[in-house]
């Protein structure tokens, strides 16, 4: 690998990290979803310092071209994740419709008091 | 204390200002001596102007900040009857179809046949309105798929028309099904060990507004439909 794109890698996966933790510090990302971005984030860098580290997992599992291994494992973690998220927004789905319901039965309720 | 029998008749108002204030007027009209039927809408976020128009209706208006669907509204009339100490709930058509004189009927015959839940059928006597054969199909096959899975025969498993205990009212205040719940709804008195069953009565066709089931949405519907009722069966 020529040193330059390892710089670069480098450099960005730290971006990338300095980024996450930036959101986490500041309130906007919720420590749940952070870290699985501060994992994907560490597996950038370990391989960006571990030239030699894709080859040798692809040998492990038996993969002969180890790109197919990053691009198996990169979709089924992105799945994974997708899934999660649809199960989060079922939730919200669900807390929601609880809210709009005590709202409008709170309404009525203060409808009814001021008319009094 | 008056020994009055308080009934709410829950009606979910989707864009219904051409129909809304004639089924409330009916509503009201079945009140008697011994029974206070309360008329109340519940208004899903209408565009038109349904929230005006039973603002001025004597009924209980309950208006949802965000449009829920069928199942989230009807939910919410539930949770008022059951917090404001009805007897019983029945959840009616906003567009018209159920005829709100066989009221008193139902709670008639829920209490003598001692049940949690009474269906308005329109399929016992076959009277009345009775869709088209496409949909009787659809209905057919729901038929089917509850006596597979419940044992039970129930003729009407779509009908919207029903009257429920303080029981019933408990159990669908924790859980309702948002989109299309009546089939889905049978399988939770079932399995909760609800008693239901189905008297006759007879529907009139749609007075205004449109069917939420047709072209590609019914393939949806009965899709949707099936698997809400297998997973409700294996989830309790």
């Amino acid at each position: 690998m020529d040193p330059r794109i390892q710089f670069i890698a480098i450099a960005v996966s730290l971006l990338f990290l300095c980024y996450v933790l930036w959101q986490i510090k500041k309130g906007r990302l919720r420590e749940e979803y952070a870290f699985i971005w501060i994992l994907s984030t560490f597996a950038l860098i370990i391989f960006s310092f571990w030239r030699n580290g894709l080859e040798v997992i692809a040998r492990t599992f038996g993969v002969h071209d180890p790109p197919n291994l990053v691009f198996t494992g990169a979709i089924f973690a992105i799945l994974v994740y997708l899934l999660h998220l649809s199960l989060s927004v079922s939730k919200l789905h669900a807390q929601n419709k609880t809210l709009a319901q005590e709202l409008a039965l709170l309404k009525e309720k203060l409808n009814k008091m001021n008319s009094k | 204390m008056s020994t009055r029998v308080k009934i709410a008749v829950i009606i979910p108002a989707y864009n219904e200002q051409e129909s809304i204030a004639a089924v409330v007027a009916n509503v009201n009209s079945v009140s008697t001596d011994e029974i206070t039927v309360v008329p109340v809408v519940v208004n899903d976020c209408s565009k038109d102007s349904t929230l005006k128009i039973i603002s001025g209706l004597n009924c209980i208006a309950l208006n949802l900040p965000i449009n829920l669907g069928i199942g989230g509204a009807v939910q919410t009339g539930i949770k008022y009857a059951f917090n404001n100490d009805f007897d019983y709930a029945v959840q009616i058509d906003g567009d018209g179809q159920h005829p709100t004189g066989p009221i008193p009927m139902l709670m008639e015959e829920l209490r003598k046949n001692n049940w949690d839940v009474v269906i308005g059928s329109r399929f016992i006597k076959n009277e009345g309105f009775q869709s088209t054969i496409m949909r009787r199909s659809g209905i057919k096959y729901f038929q089917w798929l509850l006596k597979l899975i419940t044992g039970e025969t129930v003729t009407d498993p779509t009908s919207g028309m029903r009257l429920m205990n303080r029981k019933t009212m408990e159990l669908l205040y924790a859980y309702y099904p948002d989109e299309y719940p009546e089939p889905e709804a049978l399988i939770i008195y079932n399995r909760n060990g609800l008693k239901f069953g189905e008297v006759p009565v007879q529907m009139v066709e749609r007075q205004g507004g449109q069917s939420s089931i047709q072209g590609f949405g019914t393939i949806y519907y009965m899709f949707k439909v099936t698997i809400a009722i297998i997973f409700t069966f294996l989830r309790n």
